[in-house]
């Protein structure tokens, strides 16, 4: 078993902005002694990296740069931002299992400044493109947008529902000075007139496009013990590739409202020692605000098609029922493809974070839904 | 426009589509005959290599559609707001293929005011060239 047998101990970032003047491969560099001088560990110790296939900074250039050791091992995880609580998921296998010490995941990503990767006509992502991209289902939001009607379709999920993610989100990121929409205070006006990216989401349904990047250092839990943050241990972790799912979208299994989420929920919790009613914080992969209903359906905070009117009443805000990406998530602190969520999981559970869940002691940590996902509980 | 990336399991669809047939990857093995989309080289119900091509009625029903707005890739952008539409065949509910509701086949993308389109709406395949390649669109059963 997997579980509390390995740490995050070290964390780090850089600024998040549209546009950072330093290259990936730096950013990713920074990210990565960032995370180990929090970890309080030489860089030399390290002998274990995991990333995201789109990662473009490959760990043979993050190990030189930084002067690691001997690697012995390193792993990449597919389909986007559906890697990203994989990356710890791998490295606390390889940890727990002896194949390595000392782990370190980034991501780093000039998604802001840099290109974005629907408008590539040559390459595509790996998703069934033949049948989707001709017919103008462009951008992930268009994929994401027909999952969002259908859903508002079936449960009578409304605009309002989303827009309590959007505003849970943003009101985190005001409190929290490194979001790039710190001092910008979203409005129901303001989300009801904005312009729509495709209908029916709205601009403020979607992810910022950010310049950043992260990191995070995992190691044993014997180990942890002698870093001088506080351990925050991978209690569960699981992936999710759902039976007769299809790349990058969700549309031709027999019920596409229950996504990759699902199945990586049943594995997850399986491995657990609490359930869903237990966890304190959550920090849930938001791309897209109609993946929060549909990932609080999918790990079981909720019932099928009830993951909209779960949104009511602040349910997300702190001190609700579930306390909801308290950095501001991808929505409006920075979209690294989730990697800040899971540090914002490390800095509740060390009560650092700038919008504390009081006591927070377990925080669910998703990637992203619709795509081949992953997920992580951790606990303090 | 983009034309479709095709690959070996995905070419029988388009060559019969610029036959202007609807046809629909099927398992040919006795006591299955399942259909499946989109296509692969064997049958995940029954693991048999022996396929078909299956001939549609060409009806179907949207099943969620969104209208994307710009920023979009250029030929997007101009007939943008557009519909896209996703259509779960009569015959065969499950089996959902991506498109877009036109007013006439070889009409733009934005030919059919969005306001009409309805979750459940009734459709039917007609077929149109762009780029040198056949592709499927749907037309509103009550035009």
């Amino acid at each position: 078993m997997l579980k509390d047998r390995t740490a995050i101990v070290g964390i780090g970032q850089t600024a998040f902005a549209k546009h950072l003047p330093e290259s990936e491969k730096t950013l990713a560099c920074r990210a990565v002694l960032a995370a180990l001088d929090d970890a309080g560990i030489a860089p030399a110790e390290v002998d274990a990296f995991a990333s995201y296939t789109m990662e473009e900074t490959d760990e043979v250039e993050v190990a030189k740069a930084i002067g690691a050791g001997d690697v012995t091992f390193f792993s990449k995880v597919g389909y986007g931002g559906g890697g990203s609580c994989a990356t710890v998921a791998h490295l606390a296998a390889a940890v727990a299992t002896g194949q390595a010490s000392v782990g370190v995941a980034w991501r780093s990503r000039k998604r802001g400044s840099g290109p974005r990767p629907w408008k590539n006509t040559a390459v595509q992502l790996p998703t069934p493109g033949q049948w989707t991209r001709p017919f103008g289902l462009l951008r992930p939001a268009d994929e994401i947008g027909m999952l969002a009607r259908r859903y508002m379709h079936e449960y009578g999920a409304t605009r309002d529902h989303l827009f309590n993610v959007a505003l849970a989100c943003r009101n985190r990121a005001n409190q929290n000075p490194d979001a790039i929409m710190y001092d910008r205070p979203l409005t129901r006006e303001m989300y009801m007139t904005s312009r729509w990216i495709s209908e029916p989401l709205c601009l403020f349904d979607n992810c910022l496009e950010t310049d950043g990047a992260l990191a995070c250092v995992v190691v044993s839990a014997e180990r942890a013990r002698d870093c001088p943050r506080r351990p925050v241990y991978v209690h569960s972790a699981a992936q999710g590739l759902p039976a007769q799912h299809h790349g990058m979208v969700n549309y031709w299994n027999d019920d596409p409202l229950t996504g990759p989420a699902w199945t990586a929920a049943r594995h997850l919790w399986k491995q657990a020692d609490f359930g869903p009613a237990d966890v304190d914080v959550a920090q849930i992969y938001d791309a897209f605000t109609p993946l929060v209903p549909l990932s609080l359906e999918g790990y079981g905070f909720c019932g099928r098609g009830e993951g909209g009117a779960f949104t009511e009443g602040g349910a997300l805000e702190i001190g609700g029922r579930l306390p909801l990406n308290t950095g501001g998530g991808g929505l409006s602190e920075a979209y690294v493809h989730g990697f800040n969520l899971i540090t914002e999981g490390v800095k509740q559970l060390r009560g650092t974070s700038t919008a504390q869940v009081p006591d927070a002691r377990t925080c669910l940590v998703t990637a992203g839904e619709g795509v081949p996902t992953s997920a992580i509980l951790l606990r303090s | 426009m983009l034309t479709p990336v095709i690959d070996e399991d995905g070419a029988p669809f388009w060559e019969y589509a610029a036959r202007g047939e609807l046809r629909i990857q099927a398992c040919a093995a006795d006591g299955c005959g399942e259909l499946r989309f989109p296509p692969r080289p064997c049958c995940p119900h029954c693991r048999s290599f022996a396929g078909e091509w299956r001939l549609m009625s060409g009806r179907g029903r949207i099943w969620s559609y969104v209208v994307p707005h710009p920023p979009l890739l250029p030929d997007y952008a101009a007939q943008a707001p557009y519909n896209a539409v996703l259509v779960e065949l009569a015959d065969a509910p499950r089996i959902r293929l991506a498109g877009n509701v036109v007013a006439a086949p070889d009409a733009p993308l934005d030919s059919v005011d969005p306001a009409r389109l309805r979750i459940g709406a009734a459709v039917r395949v007609a077929f149109t060239e762009t780029g040198g390649v056949t592709v499927p669109r749907w037309i509103l059963e009550r035009g």
